[in-house]
């Protein structure tokens, strides 16, 4: 076995340097080359600009806790929306702790006039901790609170919800869903504030 | 459980099972050794890469130089992780300047790279430079997919050679895998990701000032490239800690479609070969029928239990599915199906927290990766860890009808049921001794976030995902520690190696015999009654020995979710 090992060194060691340097780097850049010259926008984050700076992404979600807005999930990266901190709760179906952040957050809900049984998004933090997403109802669930505060019709609010569910691919694939990023420029962008604000 | 969810996971199943022969073909031509179409481009690549290392890729090895070539190679590239993760700090590609790892994390992290494991004990975002990720941790999640190909090629040639010494060459096996296989599908895939929203470029984080005039950082890097790999060689280390939950990882439906895919297209084919291999393609399907039955059996489980949800959140005045945990886009159905995929093969990426599963739901996870992965299985890993079974399987057959045991024309003898057994017995060694240790040492206690029944399974989910290699977790355990970092590393690499080692002196030991004619006496190993006893020998086997864990964690914890008890 002694000469076997020392037949093996010389072709493990060569071949670590090359496939290192071919996996390691030329693959990871030459697919950041193409990246960038294709797909310049996703590759960067697919930023949402505006008056030259970054708003937000279309992909990522972000922190919407105001009340003039549609809100985003409850959110466990970091502080809520931390884009270096990415995490679910990871609270289990029998934790306690689970619980006592649910109930406010249904409290909430109830004390807005939300009588009806809520839907589970709403008060169920993502795994990700950075949804940019809420199911069509968990979006109509908050038009209520949202049309008070900005003085608008529900009914104008209602029709902007539906305006931007985004339907399963192919029917099938995922589930419907509302960008609420999209929402809430598409909400600012009819100009009208509210006194509150 | 909705209609249309049933659609896209029997959908998933028909898509794969048609990709089934011409990837297995393709994955053929490899283990002969075949010029492929990509040989035009790459050809001049992988005969540079023999002469620059000094290789004669038509010199046959047997079993023990192969083993060793393996184990050497391996070695070195955990070494070169290792340096990388410790150096980060001072090397170049570290915009986010982030400091080198601690001794215990980066030995973690490069046995679990180099064992095709990924468990993370680190949240990807906060820890990693971008060299790092792509230099340390990318090239494993070719070069360990591109061995497991190669060691189950080993073991195909050990059932379809007769009289033979050698079972082929480790470094024209692993180059000809990397080259021809992996590397050009990861280009097409991360072209496909990157048009899909998932960042690829050099630069570290963006900043973002939110519609509420909050400031967002964004960490952002090489993601495409590492994500292509992560999933086709059942890998599964995010490029984040929220893995395939992250909306940067896996932004659509469609995307996280691509990734399942991904992850079993593999493992489906490499049943196809090793039919071929052996020459009858039925045997394949025999092997694959056993894995699909077990597969939809698994997501049914998981699917019902999630889309019922959680009755002590229902409790509260919330309706539907158990969401937490899970992303809006993906929805129930593809959320549990991506679960199952994941642990059915030794993947372990995530797209939803399994930690918040319910229980039942969380518990299909859990044994699928207890059965030893041969669900479909990891790249190779699962094909060869599944001949094991049938080994076994052949024994007790004979056993039972008093026939000799033969399997595609090999008889099967004391050495090799020995050696099966072997490597089927770590698993439950290693899982149930190092939980056990862990529920009673104090620094084992420290790690779950969870209480009660919940918490045991953290600790049990965490070395059964490290000895079989999958990488998944129950997230809430805190194994960033020397003592989970240590012991799970130690898990890992037993788990692989300990698997692997008896494995091919199976392969040496079959190819030195002649070939045995099937006859009268032979067990049939085509038929429905094969694929019962296989199912049945999986489950008596490999998920017998776990019941008694599964009860004092998932289902004690089931127990308390229907009463509606919380801890």
């Amino acid at each position: 076995m002694g000469n076997d090992f020392t037949s093996a060194l010389r072709p493990a060691f060569v071949m670590t340097i090359l496939f290192a340097l071919l996996l390691g780097i030329g693959y990871p850049l030459a697919m950041t080359g193409i990246g960038q010259t294709f797909f310049p926008v996703q590759a960067n984050g697919s930023l949402v600009m505006e008056g030259g700076r970054a708003i937000g992404s279309t992909v990522v979600g972000q922190a919407f806790v105001a009340d003039r807005y549609f809100q985003t999930r409850p959110s466990a990266a970091g502080k809520g929306y931390d884009g270096l901190a990415s995490s679910g709760s990871n609270l289990g179906p029998t934790s306690q702790a689970l619980v006592d952040r649910i109930t406010p957050d249904v409290a909430k809900q109830r004390a807005a006039g939300n009588t009806a049984p809520l839907p589970a998004d709403l008060v169920t933090a993502s795994g990700s901790g950075l949804d940019p997403d809420l199911s069509p109802a968990a979006a109509l669930a908050q038009v209520e609170r949202v049309a008070k505060v900005r003085g608008m019709p529900a009914e104008r609010l209602r029709a902007l919800v539906t305006a931007h569910v985004e339907s399963p691919v192919m029917g099938i694939l995922g589930d419907a869903h509302v960008n609420v990023l999209a929402l809430n420029r598409a909400l600012d962008a009819t100009g009208v504030t509210g006194a509150t604000r | 459980m909705t209609i249309q969810g049933w659609i896209l996971i029997l959908g998933f199943v028909g898509i794969l099972l048609a990709l089934t022969k011409p990837v297995g073909s393709y994955l053929f031509a490899l283990y002969e050794g075949r010029r492929t179409p990509l040989h035009l481009v790459l050809g001049p690549v992988e005969r540079g890469f023999y002469r620059l290392s000094g290789i004669d890729p038509a010199k046959e090895q047997g079993w023990r130089r192969y083993t060793l070539h393996m184990l050497t190679f391996n070695a070195l590239l955990m070494l070169l992780t290792y340096a990388v993760l410790r150096l980060q700090g001072v090397l170049p590609g570290n915009p986010q300047g982030l400091p080198g790892l601690s001794e215990h994390l980066a030995f973690n992290t490069a046995v679990s790279f180099t064992t095709n494991t990924n468990w993370q004990s680190y949240g990807g975002e906060s820890t990693m430079s971008n060299l790092a990720q792509m230099f340390g941790l990318t090239i494993h999640n070719f070069l360990s997919a591109a061995t497991g190909i190669a060691l189950a090629f080993a073991l195909f040639r050990g059932f379809a050679r007769r009289s033979s010494a050698t079972i082929g060459n480790f470094w024209a096996d692993a180059t000809r895998v990397t080259l021809y296989l992996l590397l050009p599908f990861c280009v097409v895939l991360t072209v496909f990701y990157t048009a899909s929203g998932v960042p690829q470029t050099m630069a570290g984080t963006v900043d973002i000032t939110t519609l509420e005039g909050v400031s967002q950082v964004l960490a952002i890097g090489p993601v495409a490239s590492q994500e292509a790999i992560k999933m086709l060689g059942t890998n599964g280390g995010g490029f984040f800690n929220a893995n395939s939950a992250h909306p940067f990882e896996n932004p659509t439906a469609l995307t996280n479609l691509i990734q399942m895919l991904s992850i079993f297209v593999i493992g489906f084919g490499l049943t196809w070969t090793f039919g071929k291999a052996v020459g009858n393609t039925r045997q394949g399907w025999a092997i694959l029928s056993a894995m699909v039955i077990l597969f939809l059996a698994g997501v049914t489980v998981t699917y019902w239990q999630e889309a019922a949800g959680n009755p002590i959140v229902h409790q509260l005045g919330v309706a539907g599915g158990n969401m937490e945990g899970k992303e809006v886009r993906f929805g129930m159905a593809a959320s549990a199906l991506f679960a199952v995929v994941t642990t059915a093969a030794s993947c372990g990426a995530v797209n939803g927290m399994h930690d918040s599963f319910t229980a039942l739901g969380g518990m299909i996870p859990l044994l699928n990766i207890q059965l030893g992965e041969v669900v479909i299985g990891g790249v190779g890993a699962g094909i060869y860890g599944f001949l094991l079974f049938a080994i076994l399987a052949v024994f007790v057959a004979g056993l039972m009808v008093g026939r000799t045991p033969e399997y595609v024309g090999k008889k099967i003898e004391g050495r090799e049921v020995k050696l099966a057994v072997l490597a089927i017995a770590i698993l439950p060694l290693v899982i149930l001794g190092f939980t056990a240790l862990s529920a009673v040492l104090p620094s084992g206690l420290a790690g779950p976030l969870n209480k009660g029944p919940h918490g045991f399974t953290e600790i049990l989910y965490a070395f059964t995902s490290g000895v079989g290699n999958n990488g998944s977790a129950f997230a809430g355990l805190t194994a960033n520690t020397p003592y989970y970092d240590g012991l799970l590393g130690v898990a890992m690499w037993l788990g692989r190696f300990f698997v692997i080692v008896p494995m091919l002196a199976i392969a040496g030991s079959l190819a030195s015999k002649t070939h045995t004619p099937e006859s009268a006496g032979s067990f049939p190993t085509t038929g429905a009654l094969w694929v019962g006893l296989l199912i049945g020998i999986i489950l008596i086997v490999g998920g017998l020995t776990f019941l008694p864990s599964l009860a004092l964690g998932p289902i004690a914890d089931h127990l308390a979710m229907i009463s509606g008890k919380t801890i």
